[in-house]
């Protein structure tokens, strides 16, 4: 991220996956860690290829089963945190955490068939807790100034805005105590 | 055409100068690069002039390589307007470790205050 930091409070404590819970549409959804299943990636292949294009944010999901396989295969990597969303055997939505120097990325996505069904928040708290069990310690993001609904929602969160100068707005979150660690500088992207 | 090719020294930068560089030799283009502060950028401004005058002798064009001090975004769209250029070429922004793309903020001004057409190499 940028050099605007994270909030100097850690965040509360959220819900380690496996959680499950029934959304607003009474769809049975657990949230689980991604382990390197090979079916989960297939079925996430799928989720992203049939991906609203509008939902895209900062060119991400990519287009096209190749460019997403070659980014899933970046982002579902053995140094990063992933949690799935499933209804049944299909994926309803993914959020990962991708390392960056001494913190982590964060993005999440919910298919369009399973939007405003709050989802988006349990996804949220269920990756947020396993980065905590994790020792995950710093989490950024970037959002979409038009795009409220998630800018709220990481605010609700705890994320605070790191940068507000670009088309895109920054969010850092604190979650666990980084004692001893190095002071905060901001890890380059 | 005549094209403004502004570079900083961040890595889109020269992905940009390479690829205008590579173009105007096969469309006759008129162009000049500007070497610009961008105060995000490792490289140091020497090096970026150095940078852009060995691509340009290496594709034996006639281009103007130009040092240009302080704001990088203004005084892009000063030159531009004031010398009539008809394009400015920037690089496309970078890639975080997510592949979230980030424009940065020279672009950003330069795409809101333009009156040429303004081209993000990808």
């Amino acid at each position: 991220m940028s050099d605007g930091g994270y909030p100097d409070a850690v965040a509360d404590e959220f819900p380690p996956p496996p959680t499950a819970f029934t959304d607003r549409e009474d769809r049975e959804i657990e949230i689980r860690p991604y382990e390197g299943d090979d079916e989960a990636r297939e079925s996430l292949v799928e989720m992203y290829d049939t991906f609203d294009p509008a939902d895209r944010a900062q060119g991400i999901p990519p287009g096209g089963e190749k460019r997403i396989r070659e980014w899933l295969e970046a982002i579902l990597g053995d140094d990063c945190y992933n949690v799935i969303a499933w209804c049944g055997d299909e994926p309803a939505g993914h959020a990962t955490l991708v390392p960056d120097d001494d913190a982590y990325e964060l993005a999440i996505f919910v298919h369009q068939e399973y939007q405003r069904a709050g989802i988006g928040t349990h996804l949220i708290r269920a990756l947020l807790g396993h980065g905590q069990a994790n020792d995950v310690r710093k989490v950024w993001l970037t959002v979409e100034r038009w795009n409220r609904a998630a800018v709220s929602l990481y605010k609700k969160i705890g994320f605070e805005t790191s940068d507000a100068e670009s088309f895109e707005l920054e969010m850092g979150l604190r979650l666990n105590d980084d004692a001893g660690d190095e002071p905060d500088e901001g890890g380059g992207n | 055409m005549k094209v403004l090719c502004g570079i900083g020294g961040s890595d889109d930068s020269f992905r940009a100068l390479d690829r205008t560089v590579e173009r105007a030799a096969v469309a006759n283009d008129d162009l000049t690069v500007a070497v610009v502060d961008n105060e995000d950028s490792s490289v140091a401004p020497d090096d970026v002039l150095e940078r852009a005058r060995e691509a340009v002798d290496e594709a034996g064009i006639d281009a103007e390589v130009r040092r240009v001090e302080g704001d990088p975004g203004s005084r892009l769209v000063e030159i531009a307007e004031t010398e009539g250029f008809e394009e400015i070429v920037l690089g496309g922004g970078h890639t975080s470790p997510m592949g979230k793309i980030t424009i940065g903020s020279i672009a950003e001004f330069v795409l809101l205050n333009a009156k040429t057409s303004v081209t993000l190499v990808r």
